[in-house]
This record gives structure tokens, C-alpha cells and sequence, in this order.
């Protein structure tokens, strides 16, 4: 198919490991996302709360830098279990759901809208190497301002203050790691599953605007009216904050059952998961 | 000859809806035709041949591959152009053909010198750089065939490739279609237009209400065309009709002068011009049998029983 013959040839060279194939689709996506300027930074911004920790933890360590901006080190945040969690609430909760909010719909609804999807499946490439690709754009956005930093820090500190700390706070390592990852599976599902769902990209990010917002503003209502706290319940992120405050051992900041946290956020998980496996088809059948 | 399709009583449901009810048929031919009214079956059988929607019963094999069992290889070796808009919004054109080709297993490099080539070769060229939701109906359609050859695949399934494209994109397509077909890759076109599935394949399976109604090797049927004729004549006095029937030509003669006869193997025409000038007859008119596809079609659509033609 030379562009000089103009005329028809197949193809005879080499081809790519069909298990890494899983891969080209977040690498467009990727391209895309990062057009954005304004996308692009945003992003970096979401280093400068790692930064300003690294900072802290760098002052917490070094007397004469304190002594020099006359802070004493007792009025220097503590670097402790509460100090990872305000690290991950900011960098999950609130710059996490940003990027899972602006990039999320995006993923998934226009291949819906224009009937992309058979062209992908009339391929040797599967509906479950489709979601793992979408979904891996999510998790790698989430995990590069999440867990990462966070773990950079929390060798940072381990580093700084000695082997004895990190052996007595190896607790913070695993609830920072396992935390995040609740959060990012759960943020990566609700978001993909809420774009395979609904066609048009805006009304998606309003969906899943509304999915935690909305959810967030019942919980409170039916607490207020019941004189309770189970309707936290309803609230998928006061869910994640029960969650993480047991992680750490940290006080939670609402009074709700962990077990029940934990099977709700599974359950959600698993409603996203049976939601995508029904969505993501070729051809919709019409029974 | 190895077969492209094999069905063997092959049913898919949607529900409690039957859509194929058990097609058994044995496809050898380069092109294949798939024919039929709209809801007849035909995109349902593209769609499973492509594993999108599972059998409920019995088995289809490609190149003998079975679609439950082995559909990754199946789709190896298959290109697919859907019928509705399929596209991704936001992308140019090479790049969307680019992905496409990467997904059928190019490496990136590959797959961005065969999205040029492949656009060039379908017409797209100098639009390559547009995004594709700028793209008229036909250069969409266009677009949808360059991402189906892109791979360079040993089988195409085109599903009603000319719909909705006029004159001058409707032959530009199907001349591409004849040229992918003698470049020796095999196709499987869908169609509900007689002419295109006439001009594009070499056997058709004729679909109705999701049964085989029809199945005819329209390359045999043409070659047997050849010797089929139809002459008007004037001034013979019917010692020309004789002379012919000598030759060995099976006739029907009608009113006005017009003959309808089968030419015996070894004949050639002009023994028949050497006869009428012979006899001083006029042959007015000579055509060769056309529109066969037609008959077998409207026989098809008039009865339900299959069979090969």
C-alpha cells in the first residue's frame, strides 16, 4: 500500500506482544489529557502539597534552618499518623476527586457516543484489556499524586529521623498504601462506570459530581432527622475517611461502623464492576 | 477448496428471540455476498462471526477457526466496517487509523506509515489531519474502510458499505472493494443492494427472517450466463432457427423475431453472424442473460426453503 503505487498490500512485519496491548489505549488517552494546558497545570500544582510536607518534615530536622526562621520545633505540625492522613485527605479526597472528576468521563463515554467500541472489539483485544487500559489512566493519575508522594515522604521522614521510627510507624506505610488504594479503586470504578453509563461527557462529570456530592448531602440530612450517624453510610466519602482513620489510628472524625464501611465501598466497587461488564459490549442487544 | 465460513446449524438469540434459526452453509468463495431485507439477519451473522454476540446453539468456524472457542485468532486475521458512524470524537483521522492499526498489533512506527498509506490509498489523503466528526458521510465511511485494511487483514467484512454515499462515492468504494478482492483478500459484504453484492462477489448467501432462503456461486452463474442468449431478428423465414438448432442450441422462439437459446459448449458467436448473413437475416438485438442475482433474490424472497441455485 505504498502511497506512490496507491494500491492495496497486507501487512508482513513484526507485531507487538498482544499482552501489552492493554497498554495503547492510556498512552492516547494520556496524549490527550496532557493537551490541556490548563490540565497539565493543574497537575503539577497537585505537587505542591507533597512539596510543602517534604519541606515540613526537612525543617522538623534541621535546627539551624528553624533557628534561623526562629520557629521552635514544638509549634511545627507533628509528623505523625495524623499528619500522613491530612496529607492523603488533601492529595486524595480533594485533588484526587478533581482529576477523577476532569479526566474520568472522558474516558469511556465517547467511544460509547460515536460506537467506537466494535472497532476496538473486532480486534484481538478484549473488553476486559479495554476497562484495564481506561482504568489504568485513572490509577496511575491518582497513584502519581497519592501513594507515591506519600511514600516518598514517609522514607523521607524514616531517613531523616532514623531506623527506630521507621520500625515503630510502619503502620503509617501500610494505612497510606492500603488507603490510597481504596480510594483509587473506588474513585476509578465510580468514574469509569458512571462514563460507560452516560453518553454525554457533561452530564457524566455531573453524575459523578453528584454520586458523592449529593449522596454526601442525604447522609447528612437523614443524620440530622434520625439523630444518628449511620447515614455516613450513604456518604462514600465520610466511608473512605472511616476507613482511613482505622488504618492510621487516628480518631474518626464520624462515628461509623468500619466493618460496614468496608462492605459498602465493596459493594459499590462490585456494583461498578457488573455495571461495566454489562455496558462495555460491542452492540448493545436489544432483547 | 478450504472454506472461509463453515455454519453448522447455527442459532444466536436475543432473549427468547431467535435472530439466526440453525444456518448451515459451507462458503468457499474470495467475496461473499450476504443478502437480504433489512432485518433479515445479516449484520447478526457479521456480528457473530465476530464474536460479539455468542451462539446459542450450534458452531461457526472462519478459516476454520470456531468463534467460541478461538475468536483471538479469528480476529487476528479479520478487518471489520461497520455499518453505523463508529469513530473516535477528538481525533484526527491518521491518528484514529493509527490507533486502530496499533490495536491490531503494529508496532507504532508501523502503524503510523500504513494510517498514512491506508488514507491516501481511500481517497483521504489531503484530509488526513481533519478530525474525523468534521468528516462528511462519505469520508466517513471512507475513514471506517481505511481502519479496516489498515492491519492488512486476510478477510473484510464490509456491512452495507455504500449506504448513504452518492454516485461518485458509491463507484469509488466499490472499486475499492474489487481491488482489496484481487489483491487476494477475502470479503464478506452485506448488503441489501442487489448491484453492489452483483459487482463485489463471487458466491451469496441470501438471509430472510433469519434463515438461509438462498445460496448461488454467482461466478458459476455467470459463466452459464455467458452461453445464455437473447436475439432479435428480423427476415428469417425460420431456416436460420433451424440452421441453429443444428448447431445444437437449445431455443425458445418468440414473437417478433426474438429467441431465447443456450449456447453449446464450443459454439462461438460468430458462427451465429456467419449463419444470418448467410440467410440474409438481421440480428437487430444480442444479449447476454443479465440480472440473474435479481431472479434468484426475488425467487428467494418468494419462498422459504433453502437452497443452492
Amino acid at each position: 500500500m505504498a502511497v506512490y503505487e496507491r494500491a492495496y498490500r497486507g501487512y508482513t512485519g513484526p507485531t507487538t506482544p498482544e499482552r501489552r496491548r492493554f497498554l495503547i489505549p492510556p498512552r492516547y488517552a494520556f496524549a490527550e489529557v496532557f493537551r490541556s494546558r490548563l490540565f497539565a497545570a493543574f497537575f503539577a500544582g497537585c505537587f505542591l502539597w507533597p512539596c510543602c510536607c517534604a519541606f515540613l518534615i526537612y525543617l522538623h530536622h534541621n535546627m539551624s534552618a528553624l533557628a534561623l526562621l526562629e520557629i521552635p520545633r514544638a509549634n511545627l505540625l507533628a509528623i505523625d499518623a495524623g499528619f500522613f492522613l491530612w496529607f492523603l485527605r488533601i492529595q486524595g479526597t480533594m485533588l484526587g476527586f478533581l482529576i477523577a472528576f476532569v479526566v474520568g468521563p472522558s474516558l469511556i463515554s465517547p467511544d460509547m457516543r460515536n460506537n467506537a467500541l466494535p472497532l476496538y472489539l473486532s480486534r484481538p483485544f478484549s473488553r476486559t484489556e479495554y476497562v484495564v487500559g481506561k482504568i489504568s489512566v485513572l490509577v496511575v493519575l491518582l497513584s502519581a499524586i497519592t501513594w507515591v508522594p506519600g511514600t516518598i515522604l514517609f522514607f523521607l521522614q524514616s531517613y531523616l529521623d532514623g531506623a527506630d521510627w521507621l520500625g515503630s510507624h510502619v503502620r503509617i506505610l501500610a494505612g497510606l498504601l492500603l488507603g490510597s488504594w481504596i480510594w483509587i479503586a473506588l474513585l476509578s470504578l465510580l468514574a469509569l462506570a458512571v462514563s460507560a453509563s452516560v453518553r454525554w461527557k457533561p452530564l457524566a462529570s455531573a453524575a459523578l459530581f453528584g454520586i458523592f456530592f449529593v449522596a454526601s448531602a442525604a447522609g447528612a440530612a437523614v443524620n440530622a432527622t434520625f439523630r444518628t450517624t449511620l447515614g455516613g453510610l450513604l456518604d462514600l466519602s465520610a466511608m473512605v475517611q472511616a476507613v482511613w482513620a482505622k488504618l492510621f489510628g487516628v480518631p474518626p472524625p464520624l462515628d461509623l461502623p468500619v466493618a460496614g464501611c468496608v462492605v459498602s465501598l465493596l459493594l459499590v466497587c462490585l456494583l461498578c464492576v457488573a455495571l461495566l461488564a454489562r455496558r462495555i459490549r460491542a452492540y448493545e442487544v436489544v432483547r | 477448496m478450504s472454506a472461509v465460513v463453515e455454519l453448522d446449524g447455527l442459532e444466536v438469540r436475543f432473549g427468547k428471540r431467535a435472530i439466526l434459526k440453525g444456518l448451515s452453509a459451507r462458503l468457499e468463495a474470495r467475496s461473499i455476498g450476504l443478502l437480504g431485507p433489512n432485518g433479515a439477519g445479516k449484520t447478526t451473522l457479521i456480528h457473530t462471526l465476530l464474536g460479539f454476540h455468542p451462539p446459542f446453539r450450534g458452531t461457526a468456524l472462519l478459516f476454520g477457526k470456531d468463534i467460541r472457542t478461538e475468536i483471538r485468532d479469528v480476529r487476528r486475521r479479520v478487518g471489520y466496517m461497520p455499518e453505523n458512524d463508529s469513530f473516535i470524537a477528538g481525533m484526527t483521522a491518521v491518528r484514529f487509523v493509527r490507533l486502530m492499526a496499533e490495536l491490531s498489533g503494529l508496532p507504532p512506527r508501523a502503524a503510523l506509515e500504513r494510517a498514512h498509506e491506508a488514507l491516501f490509498y481511500v481517497g483521504l489523503g489531503e484530509a488526513r489531519y481533519r478530525r474525523l466528526e468534521t468528516y462528511s458521510l462519505g469520508m466517513k465511511q471512507m475513514a471506517k474502510l481505511a481502519q479496516a485494511v489498515v492491519h492488512g487483514p486476510d478477510l473484510i467484512f464490509l456491512d452495507e458499505p455504500t449506504n448513504g454515499l452518492d454516485p461518485p462515492h458509491r463507484l469509488r468504494m466499490l472499486r475499492l472493494i474489487r481491488e482489496i478482492r484481487d489483491r487476494g483478500v477475502h470479503l464478506i459484504l452485506s448488503s441489501h443492494l442487489l448491484r453492489d453484492v452483483e459487482e463485489c462477489c463471487d458466491e451469496v448467501l441470501v438471509l430472510k427472517e433469519g434463515v438461509i432462503a438462498a445460496q448461488c456461486d454467482l461466478a458459476e452463474e455467470r459463466r452459464t450466463n455467458r452461453r445464455f442468449l437473447e436475439m432479435e431478428t428480423r427476415g428469417d423465414d425460420g431456416s436460420f432457427a433451424e440452421a441453429l438448432g443444428k448447431l445444437g442450441c437449445d431455443m425458445a422462439l418468440q414473437a417478433g423475431g426474438r429467441i431465447k437459446m443456450v449456447l453449446p459448449e464450443g459454439l462461438e458467436l460468430r458462427e451465429l453472424y456467419r449463419l444470418a448473413a448467410e440467410r440474409e437475416v438481421q440480428i437487430r438485438r444480442l444479449n447476454y442473460k443479465r440480472d440473474s442475482l435479481q431472479d434468484i433474490f426475488l425467487k428467494a424472497m418468494e419462498g422459504q426453503q433453502h437452497g443452492r441455485v
